[in-house]
């Protein structure tokens, strides 16, 4: 990736709002929920994964400030491909110590102070990885096909 | 003006309807043609050179005439609105050339990004993830993941770009729009667009010259051409020795061939990417292959650690001070280190967005700072010129030859180092600085200086605007562009390079579907497009 600083928190808008939220969308109700059979659809999960996703973005916008200063330290003021999917570890971790300590705010009653059960780890790491996977992958390659001008724009969708 | 619609390849104009009385002229450019910079239809009409109207010709036929073609016909033109006017019979023949001689066969690798494939305007699949899928080969894989931190960047083999472009080649029909020769002169026509004189191959006419008259131009001519050392070149003449003194960029097989029979002595100039070819090839023969050369390697600029385009950390530059934290590369035993020709973002990150705000001296100063002649840092070299150091077979030199002397068979070179002139005597020279003419030694953009209304930007080449239409050209509705090395200095630094070919295309093409001369590429478009170039159908 070459990206801009405004071409990064572009992309990674355009990228959460579209594919987060179809994948979001898709992959809830098959969450474990600590209990037997699949949870299905339910306006509760929604609500905690949806938020997730919107912490996600709001952080990283954060974080995305951080890398382009990191990226100041490099003579080609490239991102290589590497970076963009272990940063996944760090914001992962960040968003999941949020969660544990009850500080990310809307959750469901129940979930909103914190002290998670395992299962919730889990759904937790499979939300977050499966929308990460897909959107590094889409990001490298896929996303030159439907917008030409992107990647000589430093990331741009506008 | 030119209905775009109305193409034709027949000869509008016949002479002799109008000048029964006089003998028919031999269709060749006349003094009165020659000296004046708008031609009007009946001028050039009255020279007896046929005219022939198409809307779009680009002058090159090579790389970059045909990834500006393929750019268009992406977006909806058809063949029979675009020509292509050149000596080449396919795009890459002088690159492949070139390539070939400075030691890239088509089996080795190129100096080139994954993702900047001429026959592919997306980028997508990379060379490097076909190359992996095709070969199934995930270390492969895993140097595209972990480029450049873990592993050197991936770059394409030569003949794996160009059997590709044959493939795009074929799928755009672009034998249909190409027509040989060699062009000789682009003027404004009076009324708007321009007349490009062609001089097709001796028989291929009944005149000397055709006149192609169109609202648009495209110029990507490459290099004007290569300089030598002038020492060098007085070597050369003095003594009409063409054979000990090379220049990479020329065929120079026999002294490879040589250096097998016979142990000698070699020297290399320069520190770029060409030096390092010529190096692994002479290391290779040494290794390999039981050659028993010893090489003398001969810097300039001799680079030992962090760097930029003014030198070293020590080195003087504007502003005084050194290298800043935030724009330095690395460097050592003499080279600098960079991956590709420019630091990658130009390509599409931030200094292509830095350059593209920045005019005259200010961008002239980003130019030099990135710049500075480096070469990538690969494995395979370290090793060997490391083992090259040890055994003592690779010497290096640095500062500036003054003088040469042929002594028998051998060439006395007198170097002016830091420690006073030395004498070395060795069996050949390569020269591989590779320095490129002026953009006037080109005739037709001497023409174009002169006649057309063309500048020079800051750092001497065609100056162009940001959407790469050669500035002072613009006539009527008609509207010029060029593309490729000659505008290097411009908005967008890496123009001479199969990316910075695409990225100018790009920019064309818009400015052209903003002229309505073809159609937008919207996501639609764009993702239809990509899955004709997938199965290989027609655009």
């Amino acid at each position: 990736m070459l990206p801009t600083l405004n071409g990064r928190i572009q992309t990674r808008i355009f990228m959460l709002v579209v594919f987060g939220s179809i994948i979001t969308f898709l992959i809830t109700p098959l969450l474990p929920d600590g209990l037997p059979g699949v949870p299905g659809f339910d306006g509760t999960y929604y609500r905690i994964t949806f938020i997730i996703l919107a912490t996600v973005l709001v952080l990283g916008i954060l974080w995305e400030l951080l890398y382009h200063l990191i990226q100041q330290f490099r003579w080609e003021k490239d991102w290589p491909t590497m970076f963009g999917l272990i940063t996944a570890i760090n914001e992962g971790a960040l968003v999941w110590i949020l969660l544990e300590l009850g500080l990310v705010p809307g959750l469901p009653v129940g979930v909103d102070e914190g002290d998670l059960p395992s299962f919730f780890f889990w759904a937790f790491f499979i939300d977050f990885s499966v929308i990460w996977l897909f959107i590094w992958i889409w990001t490298n390659g896929p996303m030159r096909v439907p917008f030409i001008r992107w990647r000589f724009f430093g990331g741009r969708i506008i | 003006m030119i209905e775009p619609t109305a193409a034709s390849v027949v000869p509008t104009t016949d002479p002799s309807t109008y000048l029964p009385a006089q003998p028919m002229p031999a269709g060749d450019l006349t003094d009165e043609m020659l000296q004046t910079d708008f031609w009007t239809d009946e001028l050039v009409a009255a020279a007896g050179i046929p005219i022939v109207d198409v809307p779009f010709v680009t002058v090159g036929s090579g790389i970059g005439s045909f990834v500006t073609v393929d750019y268009l016909r992406i977006a909806g033109v058809p063949t029979s609105q675009m020509r292509v006017l050149g000596t080449l019979d396919h795009p890459w023949q002088t690159y492949e050339y070139l390539t070939r001689v400075s030691q890239i066969p088509r089996g080795e690798r190129l100096r080139s990004d994954s993702a900047s494939r001429p026959d592919n305007i997306w980028g997508f699949p990379s060379y490097g993830f076909a190359e992996a899928m095709r070969t199934f080969n995930l270390k492969l894989l895993w140097g595209l993941f972990s480029e450049p931190i873990f592993s050197d960047y991936y770059t394409p083999k030569a003949g794996q770009a160009f059997e590709t472009m044959e493939r795009e080649k074929n799928r755009i029909d672009y034998d249909q729009m190409l027509v040989k020769g060699l062009v000789r002169i682009v003027r404004r026509r009076y009324g708007g667009g321009y007349f490009t004189i062609l001089t097709p191959p001796e028989g291929a006419s009944a005149t000397k010259r055709v006149a192609f008259r169109s609202q648009y131009v495209h110029l990507a001519v490459g290099y004007p051409g290569l300089k030598f050392l002038p020492e060098l070149q007085r070597y050369r003449t003095e003594h009409n020795d063409y054979r000990h003194i090379v220049n990479a960029y020329e065929s120079h097989e026999h002294v490879y061939e040589r250096l097998m029979q016979q142990p000698s002595t070699v020297m290399v100039r320069g520190g770029g990417i060409v030096a390092s070819r010529v190096l692994q090839r002479l290391m290779d023969d040494r290794l390999l292959h039981g050659a028993q050369t010893n090489i003398v390697h001969l810097f300039r600029t001799y680079y030992h650690g962090t760097n930029d385009g003014y030198g070293n950390e020590e080195d003087p530059r504007p502003g005084g001070g050194k290298t800043r934290i935030f724009m330095r590369r690395r460097g050592e035993n003499g080279w600098a280190y960079q991956g590709f020709n420019y630091p990658k973002s130009v390509w599409g990150g931030q200094l292509k967005k830095q350059v593209r705000g920045l005019e005259g001296e200010q961008r002239a100063e980003i130019y030099k700072r990135m710049g500075g002649t480096n070469t990538p840092w690969r494995k395979l070299w370290q090793k060997q010129m490391n083992q090259g150091r040890r055994e003592g077979w690779y010497q290096v030199l640095v500062g500036t030859v003054d003088d040469m002397q042929p002594n028998g068979e051998r060439i006395v070179n007198h170097v002016r180092t830091a420690q006073g002139t030395v004498p070395v005597e060795v069996d050949f020279v390569i020269d591989c600085t590779g320095l490129e003419a002026d953009i006037a030694e080109h005739r037709l953009l001497k023409d174009l200086l002169e006649h057309g209304g063309a500048s020079r930007n800051p750092t001497g080449r065609l100056n162009v605007d940001r959407n790469f239409e050669l500035i002072g050209t613009r006539n009527g509705n008609g509207a010029m562009y060029a593309s490729g090395a000659t505008t290097l200095g411009g908005y967008f630094p890496g123009v001479d390079t199969f990316l910075g070919l695409q990225v100018a295309a790009q920019e064309i093409y818009q400015d052209l579907a903003k002229r309505k001369f073809c159609k937008r590429i919207g996501p639609v478009r764009s993702t239809i497009q990509w899955w004709k170039w997938l199965f290989g159908s027609k655009p």
